[in-house]
């Protein structure tokens, strides 16, 4: 499904993806790892279309389409989703309100008609219960005021909402108490299928009990350095990343 | 001949037909006296700095219709609020439409000016309320000396008037140049309760200045919501000096959207004469082109207690102009007070310019006075946010202004001119969004 061949990137000059490839197919869950400033969540930005980064070299297909010309939207259409690590606050906008937009936007984008008002509410009803988030909490300004846990259930919601093929997690276990952990990673969890990805971007191997990788890839200074099961994650909880960097020398 | 020699021999002629007896005679003449003394403001005042008149006073303006102009509701029903039943006092050219119009006496007087001024039953009342509450700037001179026809509404104790009234004044354009004066005169008595809407709307692109004073009158727990719709076209321009005077205890806001004219001046001038006043000043000014929007507001707090709230967003593209200048001004004895001005500013282009000036003049030592300015562009982040959920960027872009403004938007009482607003803005930002926020 997702292709990345020899990506670079740089922000303002500076190089930070150093020639990176990895292979995403329908129906896997790769967990991506690495310390500090490696790189994850500007391979999450390039993968989303984040204009401040500026692919220098290599190629992004989605389905063998190349995305690295499309606009945001435009691969949001082709069904990328990113889960913020820190998701804007916007207020004056509400989570009803702009969940409402972006689902129209992409069928408008598709050719189809707004999804009718009746079917739009069941949807945002069942997947608010699927995230146990509270009605009251869908008529709050986006993200204005939201604990970190309630920022990050939102961004699993609108998800749930907008259904993609590609979801990339940039971090989603930040800020969450275990509860909320538990509560989120049950949501992608049910939200899995054959049919879709998801990548996670991680510290810690903390969320991958919970949402289990069939890959691990680790990150160091721009390009993927190593990749292994889910046994990699736990030798990282264990061990660091220095022993990575010994083997490299 | 220039258009103040012009004014001055206009005045002459307009002055033989009225009655020399009739007590405005010298209100008129001491205005007209007071406008030739000052003439036009020019940019060497400190409240006309960013502001110039020198390209609309070089037109050659009519200053009174030639010939009365008939025109189709249907042509100009799209800017009346259709979707609910109102009072309509409705110019065309400065002239009465009563065709257009629903107006009232029964129990609340929805009418004319030209009657307040002429008939003896409102004499009274023209003594007591008439240019009492206007400045003596040049320009509310010149309308005083002009004086004729407008909107006169009295709501009387007690008493709240059913529907909104709409103002409407349409300029016909068939003239090559018109200037119009329109005078409005508001008295809202104790406990009375008025909403109305103020629109000025030229029907095609000939040049049009605006010269309008509109005085209200609030007595004791009053409440007056007045809403100001300024959406006009690419030649017209407007002068909009409002003048509010608040007994105790009332309550007055004023709502100004500007969303498009040539230039647009807006003076609001707050004075509150009683305890517990309370006065709202709200704004949205969104323009592009060239287009030149100026707010210059002045909230006088005299008595003890009193709240004052200003809210004003404005959202400049192309090459457009905005300036905001806030007065707030607080006499010694008006202890206890409320006074809160806000003042945030998207600039969409490089080339839009908006020069804002927040003043507080403090001479009390027992308030609660603040303002806060701001400057700035969309968040790239929050566009990149919105956009990464599949929004396009004008729509990305329209869902942030709409936020921006939204805290002004909420506080439309007249759910039907909401929507219309929200619509107004949909339209200027080209985008098909309903903004049920």
């Amino acid at each position: 499904m997702l292709q990345i061949k020899d990506v670079y990137a740089s922000v303002e000059d500076k190089d930070i993806l150093k020639g990176i490839s990895l292979s995403v197919n329908a129906g896997e869950v790769h967990a991506i790892m690495g310390p500090n400033g490696a790189g994850k969540s500007t391979l999450a930005s390039i993968i989303a279309g984040k204009e401040e980064f500026e692919l220098t070299k290599g190629e992004i297909t989605i389905d063998g389409e190349d995305i690295t010309e499309l606009d945001a939207e435009e691969r949001a259409h082709k069904g990328v989703f990113l889960s913020f690590q820190y998701p804007v606050e916007i207020p004056g906008v509400s989570v009803t309100n702009f969940i409402k937009t972006a689902i129209n936007e992409n069928r408008k984008a598709k050719g189809l008609e707004d999804m009718p008002a009746s079917e739009m509410l069941k949807k945002i009803k069942e997947k608010a219960d699927l995230l146990e988030i509270d009605r009251k909490f869908l008529s709050r300004s986006l993200n204005v005021g939201f604990s970190g846990g309630e920022k990050k259930r939102n961004e699993i919601f609108q998800m749930a909402m907008l259904e993609p093929k590609l979801a990339i997690l940039d971090e989603t276990d930040s800020g969450l108490d275990i509860d909320a952990l538990k509560v989120v990673a049950n949501g992608v969890n049910k939200l899995k299928n054959k049919d879709n990805a998801v990548i996670v971007i991680t510290h810690y191997q903390r969320l991958l009990d919970y949402i289990v990788p069939d890959f691990v890839h680790v990150i160091m200074d721009g390009k993927i350095v190593k990749s292994g099961t889910k046994q990699l994650a736990y030798e990282l909880e264990e061990k660091g990343y220095d022993w990575i960097k010994e083997e490299l020398v | 001949m220039n258009l103040k020699e012009k004014l001055q021999s206009s005045y002459l002629a307009f002055e033989d037909h009225l009655q020399a007896d009739s007590p405005l005679h010298d209100v008129r003449t001491k205005a007209m006296k007071s406008f030739e003394d000052k003439g036009f403001p020019s940019k060497k005042e400190e409240a006309w700095k960013y502001t110039s008149l020198n390209a609309l006073l070089s037109k050659d303006y009519s200053i009174f219709p030639k010939n009365e102009t008939a025109i189709e509701f249907n042509d100009v029903k799209k800017y009346f609020l259709n979707d609910i039943d109102t009072y309509k006092v409705v110019f065309i050219d400065g002239v009465y439409s009563s065709f257009l119009s629903q107006i009232t006496h029964d129990v609340i007087d929805v009418c004319l000016m030209s009657s307040a001024l002429n008939k003896s039953k409102y004499s009274s009342i023209i003594e007591t309320y008439f240019n009492k509450a206007a400045n003596t700037d040049s320009l509310s001179c010149l309308n005083t000396a002009f004086a004729k026809e407008g909107a006169y509404i009295r709501i009387p104790k007690n008493k709240e008037a059913k529907k909104p009234i709409e103002i409407i004044n349409f300029a016909t354009g068939t003239e090559a140049a018109t200037m119009l004066q329109p005078r409005n005169l508001i008295i809202v008595e104790q406990n009375a309760h008025v909403q109305i809407i103020e629109r000025h709307q030229s029907l095609n692109n000939n040049p049009v200045l605006t010269n309008s004073v509109t005085e209200i009158f609030l007595e004791k727990r009053a409440n007056v919501d007045y809403y100001k719709i300024q959406n006009d076209t690419q030649n017209a321009s407007l002068i909009d000096s409002t003048f509010i005077q608040q007994q105790r205890e009332s309550i007055c806001s004023v709502h100004t959207f500007s969303f498009g004219g040539k230039l647009t001046r807006n003076n609001l001038s707050f004075k509150q004469l009683g305890e517990r006043c309370d006065s709202i000043l709200n704004g949205v000014t969104m323009i592009e082109d060239k287009q030149h929007v100026d707010h210059n507001t002045l909230v006088h707090h005299i008595a003890e207690n009193c709240e004052s709230h200003q809210d004003y967003k404005g959202i400049f593209d192309d090459s457009a102009t905005g300036v905001f200048n806030g007065k707030v001004y607080v006499e010694k004895q008006a202890q206890k007070l409320d006074a809160f001005q806000k003042n945030n500013n998207i600039l969409i282009s490089n080339k839009a310019t908006i020069n804002a000036k927040p003043q507080l003049e403090i001479f009390a030592d027992d308030v609660k006075c603040s303002h806060g300015c701001t400057i700035g562009q969309l968040d790239p982040d929050a566009m990149f946010y919105l956009r990464s959920r599949g929004i396009a960027d004008k729509e990305a872009r329209a869902l942030l202004i709409y936020a921006f403004a939204n805290t002004v938007l909420e506080s439309v009482k007249i759910p039907e001119l909401k929507e219309r607003i929200n619509k107004l803005i949909a339209n200027k930002m080209g985008v098909n969004l309903g903004f049920d926020l």
